[in-house]
């Protein structure tokens, strides 16, 4: 083959060698370039489309609950059963109780989570030696890998019965076997690692020279920790926040488990309440029938249950916007 | 036999003595011996890997924020042990402050980035006044008034490290460190830098490490020549008048160095 002609050129045949061979590798790179952008571009629409599929979906069935119940009605009731009829023989479908159980337990569960998440993350980053960040870090993410449902069960035989023995009167009344206290205590639990790892790896980010600047004004470890890195680290902060009250509010075994099956328009922790989760678990499991209104309420439910974590998102990006402290 | 001649003992504000200090196994520094004097600028000279930033950082404990580091011998500031163990550590870095290499603003504002060593040293003065006061003096006033509570960060890298320097003397420290300041910044705010050293030098004493020798030759008063060991330990080799150290050095390491023959 004598590509001396085509070129034009005299090129000794080693280096024309190279060339040929390079500038096929750089077509096979391009051909590679492009099929990984597309698998990878398909990867990311495939999210997109199931987080759209699932809004679809959502939507449509509601339109069938919405079409008989008003809006209004299951936004802003205060009195929730679709399924049993009250004495006059009438269903209710305010979906309020519902809110508030979840929002209870939810809360509960952020109380115990966010100091105690935040103060492993500064410990862990801030004032653990090595080697017990190292042991310390495996045994929390073990704690997140635990099922729900064994954490149900902790929470309705073990964490429960453990606050009836208090014998000391904390509440006026008797703890219920099911009630909302024990099921938030221990969505608390649950929900620490993800507190604590997402706000430490927010903390070690944080620049070493900006510790050093205030170690070398005279700061003591835990003015460096609360006053330059959390300042720092805020915006993975909040952003840990956020997620875990997310997960609070969709997690659905441990508050079907342990905090009940009774509708209440409460903040009071020691009684028993239905989650929104826990109320489509019920209905799912029972046997109504596809297409009745009672089955759509499954949908109405689940739509209000997603519009509030995207609420949640959407707080969430707007604070950590409102507090970056850039480095 | 390292030669460990530099300012009388008189109106000495630090004095170090048979000062080791180790990595864990590995020693870093060996047997220096120096005094500082107050109110001049201290320059420490010497090739990378001779120690001058350890050496600096042993003057307000910072090495004490890396595990496995010690030291042995003595420091004393103001006629005080500063490794004795009754002394706290953040009070001796409240009184001997410290400029890095890379500008290091906090993510606050301007403001903010002064007042920070005053805040957590409970200062209960007029805030503003004390802001205004460092910021003056570190000569940023007049380019910062109006936007005090913009970020440190959109200054530009000289204006940073001058808010660095203001940061620095805003706790009224008695000594300021200062490792490389100039080094990442461009020529004209490099002087800018070497003429505030001078200027600070008039109330403070000041400790600088540089790489630059006509920087050393510059703003300082007294110059310490350091190299390494065969054992990698970095050493003093002579201590003196900047003007003696380099026009007429004694030891021909250091002469070696500033001639640029060697490091």
């Amino acid at each position: 083959m004598d590509t001396t002609a085509r070129d034009g050129f005299a090129v000794p045949i080693g280096q024309r060698q190279t060339t040929m061979q390079l500038s096929r590798n750089r077509k096979r790179g391009a051909l590679q370039g492009r099929i990984v952008h597309w698998l990878f571009f398909a990867c990311a629409v495939m999210s997109v489309i199931t987080t759209f599929g699932i809004v679809v979906s959502l939507l449509s069935q509601s339109l069938g609950f919405f079409g008989e119940i008003p809006f209004w009605e299951f936004l802003f009731g205060t009195n929730w059963s679709p399924i049993l009829k009250d004495a006059e023989g009438n269903r209710h479908y305010g979906v309020l109780p519902l809110v508030s159980g979840t929002l209870l337990v939810a809360s509960i569960a952020a109380a115990v989570a966010v100091p105690a998440g935040l103060a492993i993350a500064i410990y862990l980053s801030e004032y653990a030696p090595d080697k017990v960040r190292r042991s310390i870090k495996p045994v929390l993410e073990v704690l997140a890998g635990i099922p729900t449902v064994v954490y149900g069960y902790f929470a309705l035989t073990f964490v429960t019965p453990l606050l009836q023995s208090i014998p000391v009167r904390v509440f006026r009344e008797d703890l219920l076997v099911f009630n909302a206290l024990s099921a938030g205590l221990v969505m608390g639990l649950m929900i620490i690692p993800m507190v604590s790892s997402l706000s430490e790896d927010a903390m070690v980010a944080v620049p070493r020279s900006l510790r050093a600047a205030a170690y070398a004004l005279g700061g003591t470890r835990l003015e460096v920790s609360l006053r330059i890195v959390v300042p720092a680290a805020f915006s993975g902060i909040i952003a840990s926040f956020i997620l875990a009250f997310s997960r609070a509010i969709g997690e659905t075994m441990l508050v079907t488990l342990a905090a009940g099956a009774t509708p209440r328009l409460t903040f009071n922790p020691i009684e028993s309440i239905q989650a929104m989760t826990a109320f489509i678990v019920q209905l799912a499991l029972g046997e109504t029938p596809h297409g009745s209104l009672e089955y759509n309420t499954i949908f109405a439910v689940g739509l209000l249950l997603f519009a509030l974590t995207l609420g949640m998102n959407v707080i969430g990006h707007f604070l950590v916007r409102r507090f970056r402290e850039e480095y | 036999m390292t030669t460990t001649t530099g300012p009388t003992a008189t109106d000495t504000t630090l004095s170090v003595t048979n000062l080791d200090m180790y990595y864990g196994s590995f020693r870093a520094l060996r047997d220096i011996n120096m005094e500082i004097k107050r109110h001049s600028v201290t320059a420490l000279i010497g090739p990378s890997g001779s120690g001058k930033s350890t050496l600096l950082r042993c003057f307000n404990r910072m090495n004490d924020l890396v595990p496995g580091a010690r030291v042995e011998g003595q420091v004393l500031f103001n006629g005080e042990d500063i490794y004795h163990p009754s002394i706290d550590p953040t009070e001796i870095r409240l009184r001997v402050g410290m400029v890095f290499q890379k500008p290091n603003p906090f993510p606050k504002s301007i403001y903010d980035n002064v007042a920070f060593g005053l805040r957590i040293n409970g200062f209960r003065g007029n805030m503003d006044e004390a802001v205004e006061r460092s910021l003056r003096r570190a000569a940023l006033w007049d380019e910062v008034k109006d936007r005090l509570k913009a970020s440190g960060l959109t200054l530009s890298g000289g204006q940073q490290q001058r808010l660095c320097i203001a940061r620095a003397v805003a706790v009224q420290p008695d000594i300021i460190l200062m490792d490389e300041p100039a080094s990442a910044l461009d020529p004209i705010s490099t002087l800018a830098i070497e003429d505030l050293m001078r200027e600070l030098s008039r109330d403070y004493t000041i400790i600088v490490v540089t790489h630059n020798m006509q920087q050393a030759a510059r703003v300082s008063d007294w110059t310490a020549f350091m190299t390494m060991g065969e054992d990698r330990a970095g050493y003093l080799v002579e201590v003196g008048d900047t003007h003696q150290i380099f026009t007429n050095p004694r030891d021909e390491r250091t002469e070696g160095y500033i001639t640029g023959r060697f490091g």
